[in-house]
């Protein structure tokens, strides 16, 4: 599908280390490569016949037939599982120097240090280094990679796993049911808030390698939670897959917000299933940036299944050359007096296609339920193009979606006013942009609300002329 | 001493020829009025002087000194020290008024203002033009009424300090408060390092601020030049007598 290397050189994360693994899979998949991911990870019989349910309701399963073209996705292209260290470990020296160093480069370390609760960091298929602060331990919270979590609270995991995102849901949510390993565990204690933000990053190294975290997140009753992902991979000629499953309860009364700042190499195709069930006066907020990839189809969700739960997504894509972003988000209303909002930024340049693609169903129960859905595009030149598709539906008569949509060009006027005062087109057109942008970035915290105006600065670099 | 001096300048706009040899020369020290009916090019020879993409040159020369004007781009042209007032100042989401002038100022300075300096600045300048304080840090001109955006441009233009600065309609939608205000601003600018061409249709502005030269530009000509006098005349007569003085035809938009 993608066969030239990539012309974005400015990506600044696309070096790529040496093979350090310790273990992998064969190429390719099958009952005999699940096996043997469940064997190395030691799971109960329960998980391994949950894998091979979910591997045969994969391979019965139609490619989905909307959004970006997938027909040329080579299953058997893929290895699956690879392992990179025998050990997680909470000390950095004691995690691999290669790995580290990227984990450096990345600057996670230094955000460890200053704006962090706790950070689970994987490498390929499986978390190498995990740690968080004595403060949050103390308040009971349990931040575990997803396998781990298995191991420790197997109680606690059966119950919630596979309820909100279920392995039939579709093919990548029925492959990563199969293959699933890593992603991060989170159960935040009733009444319990973090000040200090939970982060996992998410880094592949290989070509042709298939990441499959699986994260699993539970807000007690009155808790509250701020999570924060990132992820990146070197830049590769032949693609590699990323098929994450994301599910998220939050109880009466929680609140959790889901951070995302997705900035994968343009050899990544992106296909994951995020999914919130909201109770009663529970909310959740997805912030959802979307920069890299080569095909990203993703549509954050909330089950607004209480009274007065509330539903929010504020997301962002930037689609460049040789790129495909399909994204929103989708609301279910379930019960009377929720409300849910989204607000959809969405920028193509240089051919790149980004399309909004959203649901919003208020059922006949749901009554007096009011939904708003505002999405913008940005096209920065006449060769890139968007496709806005909402699908808004409304089953009773005591409820109402607000429904905008604006596309539009980096207008001639605005340029010349911002010209006449002094600034260069490059820069009228950074903070045009910027200015686009900004219902996203004022919702992300500050540390990295910078580093993605830094991302896009450099992704908008060489837009204009 | 600086001099702008607009030499023989042909213009137009969509294929549609506006300007038809304008000659003109401003100094630093003057305050020209530049008056006439709507739609014969005024505000085409404010925004062809600051480099609006829309406006081809198609014949002439425009001179800062002996800086070739028609060969800077738009922020060049402000950096040699150009400023044009907009009409109708357009909206920008997301940026706010003090973000976008600190860059601006910025590009003007070699070395970058600190932030401290800059919002005390800002701050006087926005209490001198009686501004609501938060207009600063609001987004850029979006929501602003009329008043709030011409007094936004004089706010800009105080802080950029232009050698020329080009006012189209500078006083357009302004009560009596805000006219004396924006005039105070202008009158306090003016000095052997400034000039201006200040294009307006209204003596109540020229009462306040007072043109060292007046002209009446007709069909992309100026047809006629002279002094303050010539405001009072256009303000009780209107332009017809210029048809009949120098028998032309007047083309008036607005009517």
């Amino acid at each position: 599908m993608n066969n030239e290397i990539p012309v974005n050189e400015e990506y600044e994360y696309g070096f790529y280390d040496k093979d350090v693994d310790v273990y992998k899979t064969a190429k390719g998949i099958n009952e005999d490569v699940i096996k043997e991911i469940s064997k190395q990870k030691n799971e109960p019989e329960w998980m391994l016949a949950f894998r091979l349910k979910a591997y045969q309701h994969f391979i019965n399963t139609k490619m989905p037939e909307w959004g970006a073209d997938l027909s040329s996705l080579n299953f058997d292209d893929f290895t699956y599982f690879i392992k990179s260290t025998k050990k997680q470990t909470s000390n950095w020296d004691n995690v691999d120097t290669t790995i580290k160093d990227t984990f450096n480069k990345l600057g996670l370390l230094d955000a460890e240090k200053e704006h962090l609760g706790g950070i689970s960091t994987q490498y390929e298929s499986e978390v190498v280094y995990h740690n968080m602060l004595k403060e949050v331990i103390e308040k009971g919270v349990i931040f575990l990679d997803t396998d781990s979590a298995l191991r420790e609270y197997p109680e606690l995991f059966k119950k919630y796993f596979n309820t909100v995102v279920p392995y039939t849901d579709n093919k990548f949510a029925a492959l990563n049911g199969a293959v699933w390993s890593g992603g991060s565990f989170i159960y935040v204690p009733k009444n319990v808030t973090l000040d200090k933000p939970l982060q996992s990053y998410f880094r592949i190294n290989s070509e042709e390698m298939g990441q499959f975290e699986r994260t699993l997140i539970i807000v007690d009753e009155g808790a509250d939670v701020h999570y924060v992902e990132g992820c990146t991979a070197p830049v590769h000629a032949k693609d590699s897959l990323h098929a994450a499953v994301v599910e998220i309860i939050i109880l009466k009364g929680g609140k959790c917000r889901y951070s995302t700042v997705q900035n994968w190499s343009n050899n990544i195709i992106n296909l994951v299933t995020k999914r919130a069930l909201v109770k009663e006066h529970a909310s959740m907020e997805w912030i959802d940036g979307n920069i890299g990839s080569n095909i990203t189809m993703k549509y954050p969700a909330c089950l607004l299944a209480g009274e007065y739960a509330k539903g929010t997504t504020i997301s962002i894509a930037v689609a460049s050359h040789n790129m495909y972003l399909d994204a929103g988000s989708k609301m279910i209303h379930l019960a009377p007096h929720t409300s849910s909002n989204i607000v959809s930024k969405s920028i193509a340049r240089h051919g790149g296609k980004v399309n909004y693609r959203g649901l919003v169903s208020i059922n006949n129960k749901a009554l007096n339920s009011k939904a708003k859905v505002e999405c913008d595009t940005l096209l920065l030149d006449d060769i890139s193009t968007s496709d806005t598709i909402p699908n808004n539906i409304v089953k009773n008569n005591k409820s109402y979606i607000e429904h905008e949509a604006t596309v539009s060009k980096v207008s001639e006027e605005q340029l010349f006013y911002l010209q006449s005062r002094g600034l260069t087109i490059e820069q009228a057109t950074e903070m045009i942009i910027m200015g686009f942008i900004e219902p996203f970035t004022r919702e992300l915290p500050m540390e990295y609300a910078v580093e993605l105006n830094q991302l896009i600065k450099m992704e908008m670099e060489g837009s204009i002329g | 001493m600086s001099t702008l001096k607009i030499d023989n300048l042909y213009v137009s706009v969509e294929d549609k020829l506006i300007l038809k040899g304008i000659n003109l020369v401003v100094n630093t020290g003057e305050v020209h009025a530049l008056m006439g009916p709507n739609g014969n090019g005024k505000s085409t020879l404010l925004s062809a002087i600051m480099g609006h993409p829309k406006y081809r040159i198609e014949k002439g020369s425009i001179f800062l000194d002996n800086i070739d004007i028609l060969a800077l781009s738009v922020d060049e042209r402000s950096k040699a020290g150009l400023f044009l007032g907009m009409q109708y100042p357009t909206e920008v989401s997301g940026v706010t008024n003090a973000d976008f002038l600190r860059a601006a100022l910025n590009s003007h300075l070699e070395k970058p203002i600190s932030l401290f300096k800059f919002i005390k600045q800002l701050d006087k300048e926005v209490e001198k033009l009686k501004m609501k304080p938060d207009l600063a840090h609001r987004y850029l001109n979006e929501g602003f009424s009329g008043g709030e955006k011409k007094r936004n441009e004089m706010l800009h233009m105080n802080l950029l300090k232009p050698k020329f600065a080009l006012l189209d309609e500078i006083d357009s939608g302004l009560d009596v408060d805000a006219l004396q205000i924006v005039s105070d601003t202008i009158n306090e600018m003016r000095s052997e390092h400034f000039g201006a061409i200040i294009v307006s249709h209204y003596e109540r502005l020229f009462d306040l601020v007072k043109p060292t030269h007046v002209h009446i530009l007709v069909d992309g000509k100026i047809v006629k030049s002279g002094n303050q006098e010539l405001v009072t005349k256009i303000d009780t007569e209107g332009y017809e007598w210029i048809k009949e003085e120098l028998d032309i035809d007047i083309i008036n938009e607005s009517i």
